[in-house]
């Protein structure tokens, strides 16, 4: 509480926000655990038709998966620049997550058209259908962080610019892109490598 | 005179609601205590609805082979009167409670974000009318070669696949039409709200609490709510996710739950009890905590065993993720499995009778007072004893197998949700009455209420226990009469008329109470808790200056003193700290700052039940509309002054 009359309470330290972020996140690994669980699940099962290992394209996903990683990078570049109260190298950082996040989202769609295209579509078979709900929740995060991440940028254009202390602050987001970041790198190896 | 400070009027894009009083102050608040009145009052509402569904199932079954309803309408209602009374009655009164008393009891001035909270309120409202407009919008068509040559009537129109939404009996080939739809994606809505009160309530708890008020000093119900939101957080996302798969099954043609396309219908009764059995303890602790609120300040001594209720609380919260295959001991589940699921269900009637031994603890030898809570209180020790009871037994596999899909099964859930759950809820409702109005219920009425409730009670779910035994089957719409089941349902039918007596006499007692009822005293119960050092009603600020705790039940030991034998001996100064404390309560010395009323919450939650139809009507203008809707009040939210924080 950042005003003058502030109503003393005992506290953990986390700043109030930021641990209900945290206590978000916690209910998210319980949906894509639940989410991955099911998946493997139905990954052991005999189905027929075709496969996930006769449309993908490893050395594609890799690539796209490196630019959601090095999003996270810029992401810290950006609560860097916050810190040291650069407003325009923060914006610039913001900006570059978004469009590493962008350019994740925009391969994953060329990814979906493409099995589409060889016949692998939701309801070809069970794994098919655990394959597009997994990863289709894991781009719906994606798609959220970006709109997070491109207001938070608009907000940053703005006169006053950010603060590490203003509502929808950069902390927040950056905590839940870090957490859409990590999981993807679960279900890279869940889904493409094993 | 009372200084409430407005807040600042920011640079915002719209303009800020200001109304105080009328229709908009409601709509657009963000007061805890507003929040939970109004919870309080829908909930109770659909707790109405779902009972006249349950009437409607005993007028059925007063006769064999009665056809007062076909066997299309008593599968829908069936399924509405669980969903209701799970979903819209007993979750959402608990989130009445920890809403208006969570800050109170840590002495805060709100929860954690105001906003949020409006959010989860509007978000359950719009979930509950978009389960309920399936009367109107929905459809349940015969299924193939099924039982059903007439028309379906709008009362059948409903979800008809049982709460529990077994697949592949609630798929599109066995349960065709949009009416499971409905129920699907009604329960997606609802268990939003549900997990953004449990961030909102976690945050609350950990972040808010006033000084001194360490974590053993907290009330037990604040712990009980604490251990509600951890449950409500871990769980729901699993029936989120299942109920995603149910959605796809039904509108986009795959098929994880269906056999013929691959996919494994128990593993549907994994995550849907994987979700569920934890739902049960969601149902149950709320009462809990009530309940040692309500034991100690009636019988006049601290809460025997405190630590121990506490932990024994998140005992039973912990225990409950391990114990779910125990509904699934008549699927094809392994025998070990089977044992493991028997012992683990065992294991958790300890920290459930360690709770029980306190509570008795705490009556023993004290100077009861037998007003209407402490009645209520009392009713559902002995309720749930018997629901817990008969609940052990269904932890012996053979027997259960036996059990399974009879009214014994009924008998035993009722004891324990509506002897357990209810009782402990109308306990809360009559002790904090009080408080939320500042007038006096009617102990009279109040004590009729609980008598008639308690023998309508017995008889309604007393005799189920033989009828299951007997072999009277669940979910189905009639017996014959060769079966020789006749007497003891006219018996159950009665006794159900009794309760819906029970709660006429409770609704006059309420709304006669809260018109003219006589004003509260002060500290009406001579309680514990720091929520009654405040008038009542509480003031919208709650506290004017925040209390600084130094033990537990603080404002008890502001009042008494032990004497050597460890008896308590009111302070001589105890009046004079009550009338200062009023005086105090309603005069704040300094400006208060409090939050801004948004009308963004409910702006946001009306987006969703239009995505809801959009997938059951196949409409991307209604998808449209709904996003449309969510982003702007998510934009308006986002752009409302930020120094309020939130």
């Amino acid at each position: 509480m950042s005003t003058a009359h502030a109503y003393p309470h005992e506290d953990t330290g986390v700043e109030t926000r930021k641990l209900g972020m945290w206590v978000f996140l916690s209910t998210e690994i319980l949906f894509f655990g639940t989410l991955i669980t099911t998946f493997m699940i139905f990954k052991g099962k005999d189905f027929p038709g075709i496969k996930l290992t006769d449309v993908y394209d490893i050395p594609f996903t890799s690539i796209s998966s490196f630019v959601l990683l090095m999003s996270s990078l810029t992401m810290v570049l950006a609560h860097n620049a916050l810190e040291s109260d650069d407003q325009e190298k923060t914006r610039v950082w913001l900006l570059a997550t978004a469009m590493l996040g962008a350019v994740f989202l925009a391969g994953q769609i060329y990814e979906f058209t493409e099995f589409y295209h060889k016949g692998f579509e939701l309801d070809t078979n069970i794994f098919s259908s655990s394959f597009y709900v997994l990863t289709g929740f894991h781009g719906l995060h994606v798609f959220i962080g970006v709109v997070l991440l491109l207001s938070l940028w608009g907000i940053g254009q703005r006169q006053n610019g950010l603060t590490l202390e203003s509502g929808m602050n950069l902390e927040f987001v950056a905590l839940y892109w870090h957490f859409v970041d990590i999981v993807w790198i679960v279900l890279f190896t869940v889904v493409y490598l094993i | 005179m009372t200084k409430i400070l407005e807040p600042k009027k920011q640079n915002s894009i719209f303009r800020r609601p200001s109304s105080e009083t009328g229709i908009w102050s409601w709509i657009t608040t963000v007061d805890h205590k507003k929040i939970g009145i109004m919870y309080g009052y829908a909930a109770f509402f659909f707790l109405l609805i779902g009972g006249l569904e349950a009437l409607v199932l005993r007028i059925q079954l007063s006769q064999p082979d009665n056809n007062f309803l076909s066997a299309a309408e008593y599968n829908a209602m069936f399924t509405m009167h669980g969903t209701t009374m799970i979903f819209l009655a007993i979750m959402p009164i608990s989130a009445a409670f920890f809403n208006y008393l969570l800050p109170l009891q840590i002495g805060a001035r709100d929860v954690a974000f105001p906003r949020l909270n409006a959010l989860s309120f509007w978000i359950f409202i719009f979930g509950g009318i978009f389960l309920y407009s399936t009367f109107i919008f929905g459809t349940a068509g015969a299924p193939e070669g099924g039982y059903l040559d007439e028309e379906v009537s709008w009362l059948g129109s409903a979800p008809n696949g049982g709460w529990f939404g077994y697949q592949p009996n609630a798929g599109l080939k066995y349960s065709p039409g949009t009416a499971m739809d409905f129920w699907a994606l009604g329960l997606q809505i609802l268990g939003i709200a549900s997990l953004i009160s449990a961030f909102n309530f976690i945050t609350t708890i950990i972040n808010m609490r006033t000084k001194g008020m360490r974590f053993m000093r907290m009330p037990v119900f604040t712990w009980m709510t604490f251990a509600v939101s951890f449950l409500l957080a871990f769980s729901l996302p699993i029936i989120a996710i299942a109920l995603f798969y149910v959605t796809f099954d039904r509108n986009f043609g795959t098929s994880f739950f269906l056999v013929e396309g691959g996919g494994d219908p128990v593993l549907w009764q994994h995550l849907f009890w994987l979700f569920g059995h934890p739902e049960v303890y969601i149902l149950i602790l709320p009462a809990f905590g009530i309940v040692s609120e309500v034991l100690p300040t009636f019988s006049r001594k601290p809460l025997f065993g405190y630590a121990a209720i506490v932990f024994a609380g998140f005992g039973i919260a912990f225990i409950g993720f391990g114990v779910w295959a125990h509904h699934m001991f008549a699927s094809s589940i392994s025998t070990v499995a089977q044992a493991g699921f028997g012992l683990s269900t065992m294991v958790i009637a300890v920290p459930t009778g360690v709770k029980i031994f306190n509570w008795l603890g705490t009556i023993w030898g004290g100077k009861l007072k037998l007003n209407t809570p402490m009645l209520f209180s009392l009713g559902f020790i002995g309720m749930f004893v018997i629901g817990g009871l008969s609940g052990v037994t269904h932890s012996i596999v053979p027997a259960d197998t036996q059990q399974t899909d009879t009214y014994y099964i009924v008998a035993h859930f009722h004891y324990v949700l509506f002897g357990g759950a209810m009782f402990g809820i109308f306990s809360g409702l009559y002790y904090w009455f009080p408080k939320v109005w500042g007038k006096m219920y009617n102990e009279t009425l109040g004590k009729i209420h609980f008598w008639l409730m308690l023998i309508g009670f017995n008889l309604t779910f007393g005799p189920m226990h033989w009828l299951g035994l007997q072999g009277q089957v669940r979910r189905t719409w009639v017996y014959a009469k060769e079966t020789n089941l006749q007497f003891w349902n006219v018996i159950v039918t009665i006794g159900a008329f009794i309760i819906a007596l029970s709660i006429v006499v409770f609704m006059i007692n309420w709304i006669f109470s809260k018109r003219n009822g006589e004003k509260a005293p002060f500290d009406p119960w001579d309680a514990r808790t720091i929520e009654w050092s405040i008038p009542s009603p509480t003031p919208v600020w709650n506290f004017s200056t925040a209390p600084n705790v130094k033990s537990l039940d603080d404002f008890w030991h502001s009042k008494y003193d032990e004497d050597e034998e460890g008896r308590a001996v009111r302070k001589p100064t105890a009046d004079q700290l009550l009338i200062d404390l009023e005086e105090d309560g309603l005069n704040p010395k300094e400006e208060i700052i409090l939050p801004n009323p948004s009308y963004f919450p409910i702006v946001l939650a009306s987006g969703l039940p239009l995505l809801g139809y959009a997938v059951i009507f196949k409409s991307i203008a209604l998808a449209v509309v709904g996003v449309i809707l969510i982003l702007s009040g998510s934009f308006g939210w986002g752009t409302e002054p930020l120094e309020e924080g939130h």
